[in-house]
């Protein structure tokens, strides 16, 4: 349902302030959002100053030094800090607003002023910039994403000309970051019936999959107005995803799929 | 711990605005603001059937400084719901979704609408005999 203020549980106030260290001479201000479960209080806007010249260059390097400096309390996820685990994506941006992306491969650079980060949008928050994503992995295993052919399996392995396994160029370097997923006002608002972008890309991976024998099944499932026709191809999702994908355009084949089976 | 009052993380509060997202919004937007100039118009044509004193009132609402605007965000409406109508028909086509494309077609969309209805105004008040 499209509600456009946050509810009251979720309004976030100003926060503390952690200031750097006496003597730091290149100094970043992050403003990160901050939730305590167990306080029973709202949200809030925690400001750290970082010392740049005793950090990393990313926006995660800042995230651990705070955490390891500054408040071992806040919470995030992190893993592999090279891009390719899809932990670390949060809402990252300056005082205009922040896209979603890897906090890892997002270098403090590119963001001039000071740094807002906020978990990925429209999500419920566990802690800080942790969200509850058990509704988008529901919705992956709804999917199926995995090979279904009823041929049996050939000695070796099912084999694919180049040709067939290029179709899968731009689909399986996806990460399921969810920064797509979370950046569509359409997923905002229709979350909980609309798979979204990840998902979607996700869902299309699987069809264009030469050996997948499914193909059928797979778009009687997505052929909804609610799964797959709640895109209105807004492109938040393309213009966000940190891999550099295009998953605005595999829903698009999925919906071209559809018109071209009947 | 609770989980049943957990908040939500914020959305339109921080989600930076770009062009992606306002032309879309700008679709169903001007879509509605269609919607309402059919009316303004069919209220215009019709006023012409119920006689002169009625067309000359619906002319000087119509020709007042405020009808003016309106007709002004209308031509614009018309202009810029027809051009990225074009580019959700190409999209549907499956053309257009590089990142580049996106920009070059939205941004052109808007210089398209902003010369037409330039272009519309400028015309009108010609023919009327203004300029």
């Amino acid at each position: 349902m499209v509600e456009f203020m946050l509810p009251a549980n979720s309004k976030i106030s100003e926060g503390k302030s952690f200031p750097a260290p006496t003597g730091a001479t290149q100094i970043k201000k992050f403003k990160i959002y901050r939730f305590d479960p167990d306080s029973g209080e709202n949200p809030r806007w925690d400001t750290f100053e970082v010392d740049l010249d005793t950090c990393g260059p990313m926006v995660l390097d800042a995230l651990i030094k705070i955490k390891n400096e500054m408040d071992s309390t806040l919470a995030f996820r992190r893993s592999c800090r090279e891009g390719v685990c899809g932990s670390c994506a949060f809402n990252i941006g300056d005082s205009v607003g922040g896209t979603n992306t890897l906090a890892c491969t997002k270098p403090i650079k590119e963001i001039k002023g000071d740094i807002t980060i906020s978990p990925l949008p429209h999500l419920p928050v566990i802690k800080d910039l942790v969200p509850d994503l058990s509704v988008p992995y529901a919705q992956y295993t709804s999917i199926k994403p995995w090979l279904q052919a009823d041929t049996p399996p050939p000695p070796g392995e099912r084999l694919q000309s180049p040709d067939e396994r290029e179709e899968l160029d731009g689909l399986w370097e996806c990460i399921l970051c969810f920064s797509c997923q979370t950046s569509c006002p359409s997923y905002w608002w229709n979350g909980d019936r609309y798979l979204g972008a990840a998902i979607l890309l996700q869902a299309y991976r699987w069809i264009a999959d030469s050996r997948d024998e499914a193909t059928d099944k797979r778009l009687d499932d997505l052929d909804d107005p609610f799964r797959l026709f709640r895109c209105h191809t807004i492109m938040n999702c393309t213009a966000t995803c940190p891999k550099g994908l295009n998953p605005g355009k595999a829903i698009a084949e999925i919906k071209t799929a559809l018109i071209k089976r009947r | 711990m609770a989980s049943g009052n957990r908040p939500l993380s914020p959305h339109l509060q921080v989600y930076r605005p770009q062009l992606t997202s306002l032309l879309s919004i700008l679709h169903r937007i001007t879509g509605v603001g269609l919607w309402a100039g059919a009316l303004m118009m069919t209220y215009w044509l019709s006023s012409a059937t119920y006689g002169p004193e009625a067309f000359e009132r619906a002319q000087g609402i119509l020709g007042s400084w405020f009808g003016r605007l309106v007709l002004l965000g209308l031509t614009a409406a018309l202009y810029y719901h027809l051009a990225n109508g074009i580019r959700h028909l190409a999209w549907d086509i499956g053309w257009g979704f590089e990142m580049d494309n996106l920009q070059i077609s939205g941004w052109a969309v808007v210089v398209f609408t902003g010369v037409m209805t330039l272009l519309t105004f400028l015309a009108g008040y010609w023919v009327a005999g203004a300029i």
